[in-house]
């Protein structure tokens, strides 16, 4: 009979549970995923029941309240709490969202909270992102103009092409959306994942940037680009409200028209 | 236990990957000079990413506009105390600063015409006051996020190094005070890193954490300034804070000065646009600190809204959802997160709030960091930089205008650049560090992950936050500053006694915010101390026991140093009351009026 064998770090333990609470008005638990590097050993999950009275409305004002008060060694990223900054990515209560803009009011029950999928951990929710950001990186992710630039004013755009890039420049590099696609769980290391390609359509679509072609020659692969699969997990989860499976789409739409 | 090393060797290193220190970066590397970029969060984590209103520069594509106008707006609402040079300078450079900048592809929203879309601003005016200039350039209210996206973009483009999620710990000075490098700490691994550099580029933002209420993200630590202090050098103006009037009400976050550009306007609980009462002819654009004291004293004399009648409303529902969905896309996601408005029929609740420190590290316009020597106001520290917020030109003097704080870190980032181009050898070998350098950083860092107290982080950081809130607020008076002093004074020597629970070296953020909290502890004294110190009402800083400006004795920036026992020295350099160039004459003080 075949056996299999699970990677290290992939059974997750029940942990501790931690309740100081006295009279609460509004007890809520929040189960976070926990993983020390320095025990090493498999991860666990750690309850924490505390006073939403007492608590800020969104699951960071959570998080933030367990490590000030409770436990110093939680560790997470943080920085904008406004939605803007994308350090707060992670999966809560199944699906990858900020911390800083999800509500807690809108989940019912404990609040579940790991990191994001599908990346190697480096402490509790905190996920290596290095290999995202160099795939960002491959795909030039800069302007490319080989004419000569006005010397005394700006590059014209139409309001009208300008808005082509509505939609897809606000893109906050959170990783959402990519640790969220079952294609890119598989082929995350050649596959470039929703978030980079809605990126790279974004330079497509500039009408300043001269290089498309190029670009389109460097996405005409079966794995940095064919690997989608019109799932649309990453549409669904974009806490932007953005549509990297439509600017997908759009880029084999391109590459099929130009053939 | 001992700390492992590793050594590296660069022209320049720059700390903070900010909108200052990515200019400056890419602007080093496209210039051949070795450059890294230490930061201690991913390079478009950082707080520029959270401006939204726009960048100020007299391109004049949305009618007639001129530098020197931008130029006299400037002076004025910095309440004369910005020096003139620095400010011709800035408003000069705008131009061409802000050309390169969309022509590193920068989306900004576009005019008919398919030039860069300018709105009105507050304290912005065509001919010396006399109308309303549109000289804010936008791209929709995510121009932050856009502009810090595309100077990443950059500095990849020109393969800078970047060391991210690198925390810097200190700078490292030779006997002569020379700027040799840094020493910092990788957060992944615990490891020391110790930089040599031909020059050090501070550009790590400003310090509203110091504060219960800010506009500003959690890092937003001033973590250059404290580095200054540390290494004998002073800090400049550090009383002058500025409250953006319209934080939401509660959580803080930022509602961009651009919604009244665009035509919004503040109500009281009667419903009545009290600004007319305050600012005659600018009104609701008049400049924040005079904005944020008239909502303060509405809300003082009972007029505020609410329960608890202690906010104002912000409308913007007349602006039609077409307008608000083209220009004003990303306040509307905000206010409906933060304060659950659909601000096509609510207004915002809003109040002003933490956003903005005029004060940091004394510069020259070339971003050289100065101190005061033998007599000499303006003795450049040799091998040291300040760019950004962590800097004080000084351009914004006693107050900043609205967007003049993306174009002071476009300008000054690009003009450190143009600076090192200029003075730097590429390559030009590296003298021998000390056997001692970055050794006090890390006995600092040692005894602080050991240390044993009875009080967290959080718990004396609240102290401190709760302490600057109530007594370095948008008005203030000798007593209450005095009483704010010496509760400041004890939570700083309590830091003595805080106990960090958490000995990892990989990914110990208990540990980051120790440090973090020590920096700010020591920039809360010294703004306290300098807000004593000013017995005038200038600017941000306005006292109600000296209400009106004091040129005669007040026309000049403080100074601060602070030694290892938290001793704080007081001195003062003088204003630049000239122009850089005969094409602009100095605008003598006068009253301030909007």
């Amino acid at each position: 009979m075949a056996k299999f064998t699970l990677p290290p770090h992939s059974v997750i333990q029940k942990g501790h549970t931690v309740n100081h609470l006295d009279n609460p008005q509004h007890p809520k638990k929040f189960i976070i995923y926990r993983w020390d590097p320095n025990t090493g050993g498999q991860p666990r999950t750690d309850t924490y029941e505390i006073d939403l009275a007492h608590c800020g409305p969104m699951v960071l004002d959570a998080l933030l309240k367990i490590k000030n008060e409770i436990d110093s060694t939680l560790t997470f990223r943080r920085s904008c709490r406004e939605g803007i900054c994308g350090s707060c990515a992670m999966n809560i209560d199944g699906t990858n969202t900020l911390a800083c803009t999800k509500a807690i009011a809108d989940i019912k029950g404990p609040v579940k909270i790991y990191p994001l999928p599908h990346l190697e951990i480096m402490r509790d929710l905190v996920p290596d992102l290095t290999y995202f950001y160099s795939q960002y990186a491959s795909i030039k992710p800069w302007i490319q103009v080989h004419t000569a630039l006005p010397p005394d004013h700006e590059m014209l755009q139409s309001k009208q092409d300008r808005a082509k890039l509505d939609g897809l420049y606000e893109c906050i590099l959170c990783a959402c959306c990519s640790t969220s696609c079952p294609s890119y769980w598989w082929n995350g290391d050649r596959y470039l994942g929703p978030a980079i390609l809605l990126q790279a359509y974004r330079w497509i679509m500039d009408s300043r940037d001269e290089d498309t072609g190029e670009r389109l020659d460097n996405l005409e692969d079966p794995f940095r680009l064919y690997r989608c699969h019109t799932i649309m997990n990453c549409t669904n989860t974009c806490p932007k409200g953005l549509n990297p499976a439509k600017a997908i789409a759009e880029i084999k739409k391109m590459l099929v028209q130009r053939r | 236990m001992p700390y492992p090393i590793i050594e590296h060797k660069y022209d320049v290193v720059i700390v903070g990957a900010g909108g200052a220190g990515l200019r400056a970066t890419l602007g080093m590397a496209e210039k051949g000079l070795t450059t890294a970029c230490v930061t201690k969060v991913f390079p478009t984590r950082s707080h520029t990413v959270a401006a939204q209103g726009g960048i100020s520069a007299a391109l004049g594509n949305m009618g007639s506009d001129d530098w020197r106008w931008h130029m006299y707006d400037t002076i004025k609402g910095s309440d004369w105390l910005g020096d003139q040079d620095a400010i011709e300078y800035m408003c000069r450079e705008a131009v061409p600063a802000l050309i390169e900048l969309e022509q590193y592809g920068v989306p900004f929203s576009r005019t008919e015409e398919g030039k860069i879309y300018q709105r009105p601003f507050g304290g912005m005016t065509t001919d010396y006051g006399k109308g309303i200039a549109q000289r804010t350039c936008a791209a929709a209210d995510r121009t932050g996020h856009a502009i810090l996206h595309t100077l990443y973009q950059q500095a990849l483009k020109h393969k800078a190094d970047f060391f991210i999620e690198y925390f810097a710990l200190d700078l490292i000075m030779d006997l002569e005070g020379v700027c040799q490098g840094i020493l910092a700490l990788n957060i992944a691994d615990g490891t020391l890193h110790r930089f040599s550099a031909h020059r050090v580029v501070l550009a790590t933002g400003g310090y509203g954490r110091a504060y219960f209420s800010c506009t500003s993200a959690h890092t937003c630590t001033g973590d250059g300034n404290a580095m200054l202090l540390r290494a004998n050098l002073p800090l400049q103006d550090m009383e002058f804070v500025q409250f953006h009037p319209t934080g939401i009400y509660g959580s803080g976050c930022l509602i961009t000065e651009g919604v009244r550009g665009e035509g919004g306007f503040l109500t009281n609980a009667n419903g009545e646009r009290f600004m007319e009462r305050y600012a005659s002819n600018a009104k609701d654009l008049a400049s924040r600190d005079v904005v944020s004291r008239a909502m303060t004293i509405e809300i003082r004399e009972g007029r505020g809204i609410g329960p608890y009648r202690d906010h104002i409303h912000l409308h913007l529902e007349h602006l039609g959802p077409e307008i608000i969905k083209e220009r004003l896309p990303g306040i509307a996601e905000s206010a409906q997160i933060f304060a659950g408005v659909d601000v096509t029929k609510q207004p915002i609740p809003v109040l002003p709030t933490v956003h903005y420190n005029m004060g940091g590290i004394p510069t020259n316009y070339y971003g050289e960091v100065l101190t005061l020597k033998d007599g000499n106001p303006d003795r450049v520290v040799q091998g040291l930089m300040a760019i950004g917020e962590c800097a004080c030109v000084s351009v914004h003097g006693a107050n900043r205008l609205g967007s003049n704080s993306l174009l002071d870190i476009i300008v000054f980032g690009r003009a450190a650049a143009i600076r090192c181009a200029q003075q730097l050898v590429r390559n030009a070998p590296h003298r021998p560090l000390s056997l001692q350098a970055g050794q006090a950083a890390l006995e600092r860092l040692d005894r602080l992950r050991h240390n044993k107290g009875h009080l967290s982080v959080a718990d004396i950081r609240l102290n401190m936050q709760r302490t600057m809130q109530q007594h370095a607020a948008v008005f203030r008076t000798g007593d209450s500053l005095a009483e704010g002093l010496q509760k400041i004074t004890d939570i700083h020597r309590s830091f003595a006694h805080v106990q960090i629970n958490d000995h990892s070296l990989i990914w110990n953020t208990e540990l980051i915010e120790a440090l973090e909290l020590e920096n700010l502890l020591v920039q809360a004294v010294v703004t306290l101390k300098s807000a004593l110190n000013r017995t005038e009402s200038r600017g941000a800083h306005a006292r109600e026991d000296y209400p009106s400006r004091d040129d005669e004795r007040w026309l000049k920036h403080s100074l601060a140093w602070c030694n290892d026992q938290g001793q704080i020295t007081l001195d003062y350099r003088p204003v630049h009351m000239y122009t850089l160039t005969t094409e602009v004459e100095v605008i003598p003080p006068r009253p301030r009026v909007y």
